[in-house]
């Protein structure tokens, strides 16, 4: 079938596929052929049948395929668009005895819900059935609904469109950047119109949320906890595709929480926390108990709950104060 | 029988995926068989032998291990038919990422892991850009960025695959996987089918036991660096 790309590829010279398509210079990258820029008047075609056999097999490469894989790649691209998701719908399956959950659970983009229930009790399959966009046809056979609609197959298939961007406290930095070269590399990669412009709005809003602030050019496997889930979670605010930001606990250190969960809910993200801090659950819309494997009550967060907030606010403070005494050298006393 | 060719490097998690998708097998009522390939030991056939699954292990010892692999390959299918297994599962480790064990329509899948950094799907070869299914694991330890950054590198080298996340410690993905796995073709013998690369030529004085080094002893195919 003669498509867009592989037209592209048989007619456009290097010169102007780069200029169309600027991600195909990573493509030139990862396979090692450095020396594209030498065939720039020439089609991607041509190009190959100056690659010396000798070459190909020392890189473990071949015509047939390299022709392949970057018409896939040009196709894949091409046709990705965005769908904005408003709204995800779950539709209750079975608990892990085969009882029915007997639930329909609509939320709907800058909610916050949050997730409760003891280890092993069945979080991470929720979450999975909601990631995979379950169709009755997992383990719980739940059915997940994006807009009200059943979801196209892309949700489960494209790395583009990757439903659940995550963030637990085991997560770190493995990379040897910079914040600046980082966050970058994020932008990058996500083929962003103006990667600097996205890079400030990163760095800025992270600096926001950490209660130390740090620079641009602070080594990211070097930043303190805090500092690490606050650049986390702008950048996922900021430059992650997904709609649904799913986060297992913030720990209170470090890091300016309320502040963290509004931004997630500014950008319009659907947010899911696995959480048992009691400040967390509470600035939630909604809670979720998991009990044997299945959601076996919704609980709608109201004023009377949420009265309990500025008291529990003014204990965690409290501790917060003695913590920092601590650290400064103080000697705590009892009496205030 | 079903029959898959799990590869990836040391320690990117093909066992504990394997492991994971076992179990959702087992759901489906099948019957299972894994076939470890390995260089000098391993200890992995035990943590198979547990889950209660049909398992050989195969160790190539001073042979290289993706030869050892082509040279066994039929015959462990064989033992599969044999034992009447609904699904059999090769595991070699990609040693010097320009093997791969991979076999003209056969599913393909190659196990590769965030914590390796996003420069590694450049660097590996035939086992990654030639799979069906691409697996990244240990993504419950890097940051959403990074996995995004490694998600989309690998992308960019394999095109086609289709590219999922498991965690081999929940098992989050894992039935996701198995599912389409589950749909992959049925085989009746891997006779006259072919690799879906050919493996690096190497035979020289030293495949065969020379031990000393200098210009006299070097015979063969041996190539020197660029100066």
């Amino acid at each position: 079938m003669q498509t867009a790309a592989s037209s592209a590829i048989e007619e456009l010279k290097i010169r102007e596929l780069l200029e169309k398509y600027p991600f195909v210079k990573d493509y030139f990258d990862a396979f090692g052929l450095d020396d594209y820029a030498d065939y720039q008047e020439k089609t991607f075609c041509e190009y190959i049948e100056y690659l010396s056999e000798d070459f190909l097999e020392e890189n473990g490469l071949e015509k047939g395929a390299l022709l392949e894989s970057i018409t896939d790649l040009l196709d894949t691209m091409e046709t990705e668009e965005q769908e904005d998701v408003n709204s995800i719908t779950i539709y209750g399956g079975k608990d892990k005895f085969g009882n029915p959950e007997n639930i329909k659970l609509n939320i709907n983009k800058g909610e916050v819900v949050c997730i409760v229930g003891p280890t092993g009790s069945g979080k991470s399959r929720l979450l999975a059935d909601i990631e995979w966009v379950a169709q009755k046809d997992t383990p719980t056979g739940r059915l997940v609904h994006i807009n009200g609609d059943k979801p196209d197959k892309k949700w489960r298939f494209s790395i583009e469109h990757k439903l659940v961007a995550q963030l637990s406290q085991n997560m770190n930095f493995v990379m040897d950047l910079t914040v600046e070269e980082f966050v970058k590399m994020h932008a990058e990669s996500r083929l962003v119109e103006n990667p600097d412009i996205k890079v400030d709005e990163v760095f800025n809003l992270a600096n926001e949320l950490a209660g130390e602030p740090f620079e641009r050019d602070t080594q990211i496997t070097s930043l303190s906890g805090g500092q690490s889930r606050a650049l986390m979670i702008a950048d996922t605010a900021v430059l992650s595709k997904s709609p649904i930001v799913l986060i297992d606990e913030i720990e209170n250190a470090g890091i300016d929480r309320q502040k963290a969960l509004n931004l997630l809910v500014k950008k319009e993200k659907i947010v899911l926390m696995a959480t048992h801090d009691p400040i967390l659950a509470l600035l939630g819309n909604k809670r979720l108990v998991i009990k044997n494997g299945g959601i076996s009550k919704i609980i709608e967060v109201d004023d009377t709950e949420r009265r309990l907030l500025p008291k529990l606010r003014e204990i965690d403070n409290k501790l917060l104060e003695y913590r920092n005494r601590l650290r400064n050298g103080e000697i705590l006393d009892g009496v205030n | 029988m079903k029959f898959l060719t799990v590869s990836g490097p040391p320690s990117s998690g093909k066992t504990s995926i394997i492991l994971k998708v076992i179990d959702a097998f087992k759901e489906r009522g099948m019957n299972v068989g894994v076939v470890k390939f390995d260089c000098l030991a391993t200890d992995d056939d035990t943590l198979y032998e547990k889950k209660g699954v049909h398992v050989k292990k195969g160790l190539s010892g001073a042979l290289c291990p993706d030869h050892y692999f082509v040279s066994n390959v039929e015959a462990c299918f064989e033992w599969g038919k044999n034992l009447e297994l609904d699904i059999l599962i090769s595991e070699s480790a990609g040693l010097c990422n320009r093997c791969s064990p991979h076999i003209k329509d056969i599913m393909a899948i190659c196990v590769i892991d965030n914590l390796s950094g996003v420069n590694t799907p450049k660097k590996v070869g035939p086992m990654l850009k030639s799979a069906d299914v691409v697996v990244i694991t240990k993504g419950d330890i890097v940051s959403q960025a990074e996995r995004e950054v490694f998600a989309s590198r690998v992308k960019n080298v394999n095109p086609k695959a289709m590219i999922i996340n498991v965690n081999g410690v929940t098992g989050q993905g894992a039935f996701e996987l198995s599912g389409f796995l589950f749909d992959s073709d049925e085989h009746e013998t891997l006779k006259g089918k072919k690799l879906r690369f050919s493996m690096p030529s190497a035979l020289c004085s030293y495949c065969l036991g020379e031990t000393r080094i200098g210009e006299q002893y070097q015979m063969g195919n041996v190539r020197k660096m660029n100066s």
